[in-house]
């Protein structure tokens, strides 16, 4: 608290000043405890899966493969599952939703439709992931008899992730100052030129970052791949798009669901090696973010 | 005197509105206006803020096009032919016509990968070899009046320049492009004085081998470096002919109170 002035300054607090002065610092302090309370619940998590995964963080349970007894029992075939279903994931959702994307900033007439397809991708985003899952089942899994299959799995997360690769694809996009779309206009190029030459290379940071945080999102998702039948007990890796998988978050589902009380502690190792991957994915995220402002002045 | 209005100047015509009117949407920016350009001179337009004369500008070589709600009646000629006629591509327009903005626009590469831009994406440098490609760089760069400033750091980003390197790094990179016309949208507005009178000189300098359209608010600019001033007012075109005549004797009151500072 800040000492006023003196009775006898000519500068005295008039009115209701010192009520004021109150009110703001009670509101800074709800608003403070409000910022340190979501930490402080995430702080106590991570101690608390740390502590009781932490013993069995061994390069063993990194390399081997689940097991009926909880101490042999390792995350390995589901880590390269998780990893062979991202990449496929990447493979499928980054030409397509940079595509869409394009479309959608730098082709499509402003009307009725480009509105009804905005409109329409939006509301995807906020779809919840098991339904997803279902559409995954009856189309890729069903239909098109992919069975369980990694290919499968992709498709599916991709198809969930698309929405949002859209969305932040085409906020780079539009964050080009429209200044370089008109001086490569003014020197006769073309759209397609303008946009694959200035566009994109100036977008590519941003639709980077949306890549990785929307890789980010569909790595923890479980509901989909139960949906569409990714596997448990799987001791394998695998070894193509056709082959039978499991993934992290469906892993440490199957551990926790267990009822002895040892396997707890598989689960919490599992969730710290998740934990870790995500934290490199937004690290990389970050780092672009950084490296472009960097950049543009 | 309604004829004098739209007067070519009698010399060769290069570029030509007749009976334009620009619309955006319901909104009339241009209305019915015939305006003339001559070979190898420079014209400016003048008028103040929201008359019209950047979208003039910029229908004169169809940046306006992709603005959806913007319609054109009347024809823009280039040497006789309708650059909205079926058939012409605005690339091939923007080539011949080139720009130059008001805020300078380089890309964020380097002044070389800038200036050799426009040539590369019109094919203009397939089957070239590297010394002739060097050429078309440094002298792109020498008309410019950059060359000397530049020529150790091409490979430097062209974000290092000043506002008013950058802007003449603009101009060398349409004059790559071998353009005829030159369009300037009130090119020093961004820059300081010493800068501007670096363009300004370089604009009498162009003017020997292109024709130059300039658009600016600075009254003593379009008295420095036009030959021709028309000026406009509400989407009009209120009076047209040589610089010294508009600004010490014009013919219309309007012009008269313009250029003298009284409105505007």
């Amino acid at each position: 608290m800040t000492p006023g002035p003196p009775t006898n300054s000519i500068l005295m607090s008039t009115g209701n000043l010192a009520r004021r002065r109150l009110a703001g610092r009670c509101f800074s302090f709800l608003v403070a405890g409000c910022a340190y309370c979501t930490i402080a619940i995430l702080a106590v998590l991570i101690i608390q899966i740390l502590g009781k995964g932490f013993p069995l963080l061994t390069w063993d349970f990194i390399s081997s493969f689940p097991s009926r007894k909880a101490e042999d029992a390792g995350i390995k075939a589901a880590l390269w599952g998780t990893f062979w279903l991202m990449s496929l994931t990447m493979a499928i959702a980054t030409p397509v939703g940079i595509a869409a994307a394009i479309y959608l900033e730098e082709f499509a007439r402003k009307g009725k439709l480009s509105t009804f397809i905005e409109v329409n991708i939006s509301n995807l985003a906020g779809v919840p992931s098991i339904i997803y899952g279902i559409l995954g089942l009856a189309l890729f899994v069903r239909a098109f008899q992919l069975d369980r299959s990694l290919i499968a799995g992709a498709l599916t997360m991709a198809l969930l992730i698309l929405p949002v690769v859209i969305i932040s694809a085409r906020e780079a996009i539009r964050s080009v100052p429209s200044s370089l779309r008109e001086a490569s206009f003014g020197l006769g190029a073309t759209r397609w030129q303008t946009t694959w030459n200035v566009v994109l290379p100036s977008a590519f940071p941003g639709i980077m970052t949306g890549l990785i945080l929307s890789t980010s999102r569909a790595i923890g998702e479980t509901a989909p791949l139960i949906m569409i039948g990714a596997l448990t007990y799987i001791a394998f890796t695998p070894r193509g798009p056709m082959d039978a998988y499991t993934a992290m978050p469906i892993q440490v589902y199957d551990w926790a669901s267990r009822p002895q009380p040892e396997f707890q502690v598989n689960a919490a190792a599992g969730i710290v090696v998740l934990m870790a991957i995500l934290l490199m994915l937004n690290g990389v995220a970050i780092w672009l973010r950084h490296r472009s402002s960097k950049k543009a002045h | 005197m309604a004829d004098q209005r739209a007067t070519p100047p009698p010399e060769d015509e290069v570029l030509a509105m007749r009976n334009c009117t620009i619309r955006y949407g319901s909104h009339v920016a241009v209305r019915d206006l015939s305006l003339s350009f001559a070979r190898h001179r420079v014209t400016a337009i003048i008028g103040p803020s929201g008359c019209g004369k950047s979208t003039l500008l910029r229908a004169l070589n169809r940046m306006n096009d992709s603005i959806a709600s913007m319609r054109l009646e009347g024809r823009v000629e280039y040497h006789g032919e309708d650059i909205y006629g079926p058939g012409i591509d605005p690339a091939e327009v923007r080539r011949r016509i080139g720009m130059v903005f008001q805020k300078p626009n380089p890309f964020p590469k380097s002044i070389r990968e800038n200036v050799l831009w426009g040539p590369k994406r019109n094919g203009m440098l397939k089957g070239k070899n590297a010394a002739a490609i060097a050429d078309l760089l440094e002298s792109s760069l020498q008309r410019a009046g950059l060359w000397e400033e530049v020529k150790d750091r091409l490979g430097a980003s062209a974000l290092a320049l000043s506002g008013g390197q950058r802007q003449r790094l603009c101009i060398a990179r349409a004059l790559a492009n071998d353009p005829e016309v030159f369009l300037m949208d009130e090119p020093c507005s961004a820059l300081d004085p010493i800068a501007t009178s670096r363009i300004e000189d370089l604009i009498k300098e162009l003017e020997r081998t292109y024709t130059i359209v300039i658009v600016t608010h600075n009254l003593q600019q379009a008295s420095r470096v036009s030959d021709y001033t028309a000026f406009m007012l509400n989407g009009e075109l209120v009076e047209y002919g040589e610089t010294k005549g508009i600004f010490t004797n014009p013919a219309k009151e309007k012009t008269e109170e313009y250029v003298s500072g009284r409105f505007g």
